[in-house]
């Protein structure tokens, strides 16, 4: 891998205040809450990206509405946004979303990454390896691929 | 059987667990499970663990009532994706993610020995399959296209095989992945299935294709689109012509040939649809060869599941 970065100056944008989550009254504890937008937000918000010491939400990467929930059908679409159109790291963030969305939603779930339309070159084959789960399965059995993930997902485990 | 009258559903028989992982494909060996010869199935899956990789592909027999694991064979690097019989139950073909196919022959009962490995044609070969009667083998890959390619004996050492067709967006192929392939019981009809959301079904000429050693074109007959809304991973023709397919939607469909098509074109409508068939996207349906009404799937919740299809008149119940 060249030391050339591929974005020498990202933008860094504040981060969003956490909003407290009031806990509803007269509520069955036992019942399963329904995942919305914010929780999956809160599970993907912090991930470091792999060229700067930024989390993912800090650099615009996710933001809230770019996630579309349907737990009724058990749906997730993602879309991100890299932070420059020829990207190249555009498919390690891809893998680290699917992954930790993969660990943190239950087995149930359809989860859909994609690149941002219009802001991507080559964004159709990215969108492509993707949402091809053996192309996942097979980036996950790269050890150098996997060390990557983990190092950006450690940060949004706290 | 009547397909137009009667009321078809697909009722769960067995669950077959054991693979610690996904199962990513099932196959019924040819002329098992008629005539007093037991049904033997086998299935795929890899053990995901990021540091070593275990590939294993079991064989399961039906004993009695039961179905038992009877052996395994070892040798891919990694994950073994697919595995298909020839026609004459004599060769497996497995595919693995490490790009390459290996070419098994059965020693005996449950012995196995590797007899070829053919590296990458293609990249990222989703699967390969063998022409029901004929020693072609079919693979079609993420880059949406299928090929067949014969095996040509060449004189000395090198036997090579050669790539006589590729069927691609120009001919009406699939605009995506092609994850699956399968052919009717005369060999004259192909369905392929893809991350497009689409089956297609394929013909060709099966006197042309005997008289010229396989050499035969395809051409695109009929598409089934809007029956599943997510990637179709696997298609599969009985014997009696109902295609079963199954996706990562959870469901299995089949459909079967209806009598309202036009003269030239053959029309397909569905049969019956089977929601939550699995946890899990199913990865693989198969039809037993010699009981019609046999279905096997695999999925990723790690289980495969015997399934039967029975009509509401009860005549089509048979027992293991």
């Amino acid at each position: 891998m060249n030391s050339g970065l591929i974005n020498a100056n990202p933008i860094v944008y504040g981060k969003k205040e956490r909003r407290a989550r009031t806990a509803p009254v007269d509520v069955d504890e036992y019942a399963a809450e329904p995942i919305d937008q914010l929780e999956i937000f809160d599970h993907i918000r912090d991930i470091k990206d792999p060229e700067h010491p930024y989390s993912l939400e800090e650099l615009k990467v996710i933001t809230e509405d770019a996630i579309e929930v349907d737990d009724t059908k058990s749906h997730v679409r993602v879309a991100f946004t890299p932070t420059v159109e020829h990207c190249s790291m555009a498919t390690v963030i891809g893998l680290c979303l699917r992954v930790k969305l993969m660990r943190c939603l239950p087995p149930r779930y359809k989860v859909d990454i994609s690149v941002a339309p219009g802001t991507h070159a080559t964004e159709a084959a990215v969108n492509k390896q993707l949402n091809d789960k053996e192309r996942v399965a097979a980036a996950l059995e790269n050890p150098n691929l996997v060390d990557m993930v983990d190092e950006c997902l450690a940060p949004s485990y706290e | 059987m009547n397909f137009a009258d009667e009321k078809f559903e697909l009722i769960e028989i067995q669950r077959l667990e054991g693979h610690t992982d996904r199962v990513w494909s099932v196959a019924w060996k040819p002329g098992s499970g008629g005539n007093g010869v037991p049904a033997l199935l086998a299935s795929c899956s890899g053990d995901k663990t990021f540091s070593s990789f275990d590939a294993a592909t079991a064989i399961w027999e039906n004993v009695g009532d039961d179905f038992e694991c009877i052996s395994t064979l070892e040798g891919h690097e990694n994950e073994v994706k697919s595995v298909s019989w020839n026609a004459s139950g004599s060769l497996l073909a497995t595919c693995g993610r490490d790009k390459s196919v290996w070419i098994w022959e059965v020693l005996s009962h449950n012995e196995f020995d590797c007899f070829s490995v053919l590296q990458g044609h293609t990249p990222d070969v989703k699967m390969v399959h063998w022409h029901p009667f004929m020693d072609i083998l079919f693979s079609f890959s993420y880059d949406n296209t299928i090929k067949f390619k014969i095996f040509k004996a060449e004189d000395g050492d090198s036997d090579d095989w050669h790539c006589v067709q590729t069927l691609g967006e120009s001919n009406s192929g699939h605009t995506s992945t092609v994850w699956a392939l399968s052919f009717n019981a005369n060999g004259d009809k192909m369905v392929s299935c893809s991350d497009d959301l689409t089956v297609k079904i394929w013909g060709a000429d099966i006197a042309r294709m005997q008289s010229a050693d396989g050499n035969a074109p395809w051409t695109h007959l009929c598409t089934l689109f809007g029956y599943h809304d997510r990637t179709i991973f696997s298609v599969h023709c009985s014997r009696e012509g109902i295609i079963a397919s199954g996706a990562a939607d959870d469901a299995m469909c089949l459909f079967v040939e209806s009598e309202d098509g036009l003269v030239d074109e053959p029309f397909y409508k569905l049969l019956l649809k089977k929601e939550k068939a699995h946890d899990m996207d199913v990865n693989a349906v198969q039809w037993c060869s010699a009981e019609n009404t046999l279905l096997a799937s695999a999925s990723d919740d790690g289980t495969v599941k015997i399934w039967q299809l029975t009509s509401s008149s009860g005549n089509e119940k048979l027992s293991l």
